[in-house]
């Protein structure tokens, strides 16, 4: 557990001294935001609709576009391998890695989706509830990013290989999340969407961390 | 005792002895395959009574159904294969599992594309964002994942492991991702057949789709046993029985 938990503050440290590796999706997540009322309509109205379905979506882009470096840096630089043999529970250690990365992304998107809220012109009755439905499945797809990562970290021509795995396994998610904040906006009660995204958390923080290690003694050990 | 049939299990799905029994299966499932197919499709195609609201234009059910019927069992016997072979290490069921995922994608193709055809004179629409036909495209793009991760690994034993994790997590979240696409749309029609209540279609109609079903199944089924057998060639070409049998089929070639 003290392993883990060293482990998280490592990841945070090295966070912090490389700003540029978790602002980028964050500002990328800004950006997909500011494309929908350029590409499609300015008008408020329109866009109080697309809004939390828009900003789901690019919320889960801009937390594949932070995939690719969780375990890459590690395997790189050897640590990897060294957690591979550590006497310490491999689950466990994926686990302090994945949360190590979602405070970097998930954490932040739940920070910064009121300012995407605003500038989509979105009902801010629904706002706690935008954020609520990030904040409990954001960790959700950290850790479905974290098997395909982990299945593809020592590839060489990975490519668009960990989108096209992550992608349908993220689809309960998104259609849960985007469903109460829509419930939200209309005035519905969201207390059963909420429970559903909890589930969902309480199952993948269960299971997936034991496919991870696997995938990952998989894909180091051969 | 254990031991003994743990041996006896063990030999028997070796990679060598499954191309000789896929062998000798090949050309009666192909027959049956064959035979089944015919049969199924005059009846079907020719035989079988116009339906009383969608005229000629159901008779793709013949195809459709079958299609995706094996599309769906597809991805949990590769998810199965995937596990005996991390389980067990049985290496026959690892490319067993690879097979199953190229030709299950083909025909998760078939029904997503029947469907399509099948759509617009009933529907009045190519594509509706409609809860089975919303779920089977997640399907097929399951499916692409595992082909995507076979292809991109070098080595063919991690590939197989690989792709058995993937297949594994696919597998717990189908039927979660069936219920929350269920719950997000639905217009489909209901299933065809529910093996525990009589069928709602008159027999000149389900008949001919029964036979369609098991000439599929017969279908799918030798072509999973010839692409493994392939697989086995390739795999094991260093192995001295492998370079055997080439020797005597380019003797009998050439």
């Amino acid at each position: 557990m003290s392993a883990a938990i060293s482990l998280l503050w490592r990841d945070l440290r090295l966070a912090m001294r490389q700003p540029g590796d978790w602002l980028t999706p964050l500002g990328f997540f800004l950006l997909v935001v500011m494309l929908f009322p350029l590409a499609v309509t300015a008008d408020p109205h329109k866009l109080a609709l697309m809004a939390p379905g828009v900003i789901w979506v690019a919320a889960l882009l801009s937390m594949l576009l932070s995939l690719d470096g969780l375990f890459r840096q590690d395997l790189e630089d050897g640590s990897l391998e060294q957690l591979l043999v550590a006497p310490a529970s491999l689950p466990l250690m994926v686990l302090a890695k994945v949360a190590a990365h979602w405070l970097q992304t998930g954490f932040c998107l739940v920070l910064l989706s009121p300012v995407a809220a605003v500038m989509l012109s979105m009902d801010m009755a629904a706002l706690p509830t935008l954020m609520g439905s990030l904040l409990l499945g954001t960790p959700v797809l950290s850790l479905i990013g974290a098997v395909a990562a982990g299945l593809t970290v020592a590839l060489r021509r990975a490519g668009a290989l960990v989108p096209l795995i992550t992608l349908p396994l993220m689809v309960p998610v998104i259609v849960f999340a985007t469903g109460s904040v829509q419930a939200a906006v209309i005035g519905l009660p969201v207390a059963g969407y909420m429970a559903l995204l909890a589930a969902f958390l309480v199952l993948a923080v269960t299971l997936i961390p034991f496919a991870v290690a696997a995938a990952l003694r998989i894909a180091v050990g051969g | 005792m254990w031991k003994a049939i743990w041996d006896y299990v063990q030999r028997t799905v070796s990679p060598r002895h499954f191309y000789d029994i896929g062998g000798q299966w090949l050309p009666w499932l192909w027959a049956v395959a064959g035979v089944l197919l015919t049969v199924g499709a005059v009846w079907g195609l020719a035989y079988a009574p116009p339906d009383y609201q969608q005229g000629n234009s159901y008779r793709i059910i013949f195809i459709h159904v079958p299609a995706a019927s094996i599309a769906m069992g597809g991805y949990v016997l590769m998810a199965t294969c995937g596990l005996i072979s991390l389980v067990w290490k049985v290496k026959t069921a690892e490319m067993v599992a690879r097979s199953v995922a190229a030709i299950g994608a083909w025909f998760c193709l078939i029904a997503l594309f029947t469907g399509a055809v099948w759509g617009k004179p009933t529907w009045g629409t190519y594509w509706v964002w409609d809860a089975r036909l919303t779920s089977m495209l997640i399907l097929l793009f399951l499916y692409l994942g595992v082909l995507g991760l076979y292809s991109a690994y070098e080595s063919a034993a991690s590939a197989g492991k690989a792709a058995a994790i993937l297949a594994l997590v696919g597998v717990v979240n189908l039927p979660i991702i069936k219920y929350s696409v269920e719950w997000w749309n639905t217009l489909h029609q209901g299933s065809t057949f529910v093996a525990t209540a009589r069928p709602t279609m008159p027999p000149e109609m389900y008949l001919p789709l029964i036979v369609m079903f098991f000439g599929c199944y017969a279908f799918f089924g030798a072509a999973v046993i010839a692409r493994t057998r392939n697989e086995i060639v390739q795999r094991e070409r260093r192995t001295q029985w492998v370079k055997d049998i080439v020797r005597k089929e380019s003797a009998h070639g050439i």
